[in-house]
């Protein structure tokens, strides 16, 4: 206990002195307990990203390459692009993938400003009725979306826009759950600038759009990623509200494809990772705010 | 709606709502009165046109025998009295339920040994952390067909299991391995973000508190089960409550690895697709769907409901 107590004021005092793998209390982690860490550690790498390399592997197989081979070949022989350009030519796959890029960027504008306006006007007005305008949200945040799903369908069929993509989008546009996490958002701000810039005259629109919103930048990303995955990845929606295969976004589509095409492994291949590599690729320049939306996504949820 | 705004504003900041903050004097409003309303209606909107809407919509459809393209009329509970006798519907609240039993003690568990798996920092520990993160972010249709390959009669799985002398398994043939499949895949991409949210519940675990019962000479698993599991009860509960829920409501892995019927015989069937299933087209019988969908909002809120107060009871 001593020992630690000494210790504290640095962060790593054994790691700073010393190369050898030190735990964040400054203790020493013994040789044997690194390798067992080590090794768990990439037995959960296989297990987690294994899957997507092996879909991979297989979407870069050629045509004469046995993919059922027992025991496995992980590394594809002859690596072609063959199945991405059979893809294309199955289905309309870059349509589909432009439907859901449009879907996911309409997702994400309409959330970012509807979220962030709600979320302000909850926050710092003040106005008679605030309290039941937040009651609604969060009451609205509570209903699951499985169980109201079929009244969304007749919803958007009295509205007429069942089967175009401002369908798709409409119902999560502003999701109840972005807009109080941009209420907290804003609650979190000192009050006093606000305030300063009030006395020199500033309306709500100029304080909230010079000095409020600049603060919650962190919070907007994070609700502007969770937007674009969310619409990305959706798939239930689309696929009730969604009947003509031109209109599909690239979940439907892929969807079809297995539905149609479920004995050409390859080609499946190939689409999911037509589908999967945007997400990836934005993940890897966005890990930050990904995590960040985890904490705040879990503390609201 | 402007005068009823304008009263609110002569009544300005209700001090007695915010008494940690020094009396402040009075000044002039200079923004119009409406704008609150205009901040926040495009939002309000929304949720009340595509949830509130439709949610008391469903509430009044279960009791009617609508479909998608008749109207239909007040039947009372008839919607309700087919159900008990709907052996579909059965299958699906069995189903769906032995998702909750089966998903959500491991999705309580694992991510919390993954997490204390990643938190110690040696090196190379942010890329292990951002990897098993990698499922999550692939869309729930990508891991859905990346599971249907791995575990086809010829995929990797059996290829390996073939290898090691277990020889095949109709992993997606056999009605209960397939439901089994389906936990699995739900538990395999949920790993990773209920271990991000452990992560930082762990971040604020004291560290006297390891360090007395290391003193104390309490080994590993001692410490884990007396340090590390009171120190983040409150997020166990959390993820429970969460992943119940979400479980409760299974509707694409079993959709893509069963199929849209729900496996042999429909044996497969969750409740949330024998929603989309009865509700949906054109002759979707919109009342009875509704119906199951009540069920379904009952539910979910009952599983929150009894994990909050599993939460009370265990602090009392």
């Amino acid at each position: 206990m001593s020992v630690a107590e000494k210790t504290r004021p640095v962060e790593h005092p054994v790691a700073a002195r010393d190369p050898r793998i030190a735990d964040e209390h400054g203790r020493r982690i013994r040789a044997w307990e690194v390798a067992l860490r080590y090794l768990l550690l990439l037995a959960v790498l296989a297990l987690t990203v294994g899957p997507f390399l092996w879909q991979l592997s297989t979407s870069l197989k050629g045509p004469h390459e046995d993919i059922f081979s027992s025991p496995p070949k992980f590394l594809p022989s002859e690596p072609t692009l063959h199945n991405y350009q059979r893809v294309a030519d199955t289905i309309p796959v870059w349509d589909y993938a432009f439907n859901s890029l449009r879907v996911a960027t309409a997702n994400v504008v309409t959330n970012c400003v509807g979220s962030a306006l709600a979320g302000y006007a909850l926050a710092r007005l003040r106005y008679r009725g605030r309290r039941i305008a937040t009651l609604v949200f969060i009451l609205a945040m509570l209903v699951p979306a499985e169980s109201i799903i079929i009244a969304q369908f007749t919803t958007m069929r009295e509205l007429g826009l069942n089967n175009t993509l401002i369908g798709v989008v409409l119902p999560a546009c502003i999701s109840a759950m972005n807009v109080l996490l941009m209420r907290n958002a804003f609650l979190n701000l000192p009050y006093e600038i606000e305030e300063a810039a009030f006395v020199d005259g500033a309306n709500a629109w100029q304080r909230f759009l010079r000095i409020a919103l600049p603060s919650v930048r962190g919070t907007l990303a994070v609700v502007a990623i969770f937007a674009f995955m969310g619409a990305w990845d959706d798939f239930l929606w689309p696929l009730i509200v969604l009947s003509d295969p031109s209109k599909f976004t690239l979940t439907i589509g892929l969807n079809y494809l297995h539905g149609t095409f479920a004995n050409d492994e390859r080609l499946v291949a190939a689409g999911t990772i037509i589908a999967v590599a945007p997400l990836i690729a934005l993940f890897a320049c966005l890990q930050r705010y990904f995590f960040r939306g985890v904490g705040e996504g879990a503390v609201k949820g | 709606m402007a005068s009823s705004t304008t009263a609110a504003e002569v009544r300005r900041p209700s001090r007695a709502r915010r008494p940690s903050r020094a009396p402040r004097p009075l000044r002039v409003r200079r923004h119009l009165p409406t704008s609150p309303w205009l901040f926040a209606a495009p939002g309000l909107v929304i949720t009340g046109v595509f949830i509130l809407y439709p949610f008391v919509s469903t509430l009044v459809n279960a009791f009617t025998d609508r479909r998608t393209l008749i109207p239909g009329k007040f039947v009372g509970l008839a919607n309700f009295r087919e159900l008990l006798h709907d052996d579909m519907f059965w299958i699906g609240l069995r189903n769906s339920t032995l998702y909750v039993l089966g998903v959500v003690p491991a999705l309580v568990l694992l991510p919390l040994l993954l997490a204390l798996l990643v938190q110690k920092n040696i090196p190379g520990i942010t890329f292990f952390r951002s990897a098993f993160y990698t499922p999550v972010v692939a869309s729930i249709v990508v891991v859905g067909l990346i599971w249907v390959w791995l575990l086809d009669e010829r995929g990797l799985v059996n290829s390996l299991l073939e290898t090691i002398g277990v020889g095949r398994v109709g992993f997606l043939s056999d009605q209960w391995l397939l439901l089994l499949s389906a936990m699995a895949v739900t538990v395999w991409r949920g790993l990773g973000y209920y271990m991000i949210i452990y992560l930082a519940a762990l971040a604020n675990v004291p560290r006297e508190l390891h360090e007395a019962a290391m003193v104390d000479g309490a080994g590993a698993v001692r410490r884990f089960f007396t340090v590390t599991v009171p120190a983040v009860r409150s997020t166990m509960v959390l993820v429970g409550a969460l992943s119940s829920v979400s479980a409760f409501k299974v509707f694409s892995e079993v959709y893509l690895m069963a199929g849209p019927d729900g496996g042999p015989a429909g044996e497969d069937t969750t409740l949330v697709m024998l929603v989309q299933r009865t509700g949906t087209g054109l002759t979707g019988r919109v009342g009875y769907a509704s119906a199951i969908s009540v069920v379904v909002f009952v539910v979910t809120v009952v599983l929150m409901l009894l994990v909050l107060r599993a939460d009370r009871k265990e602090e009392a």
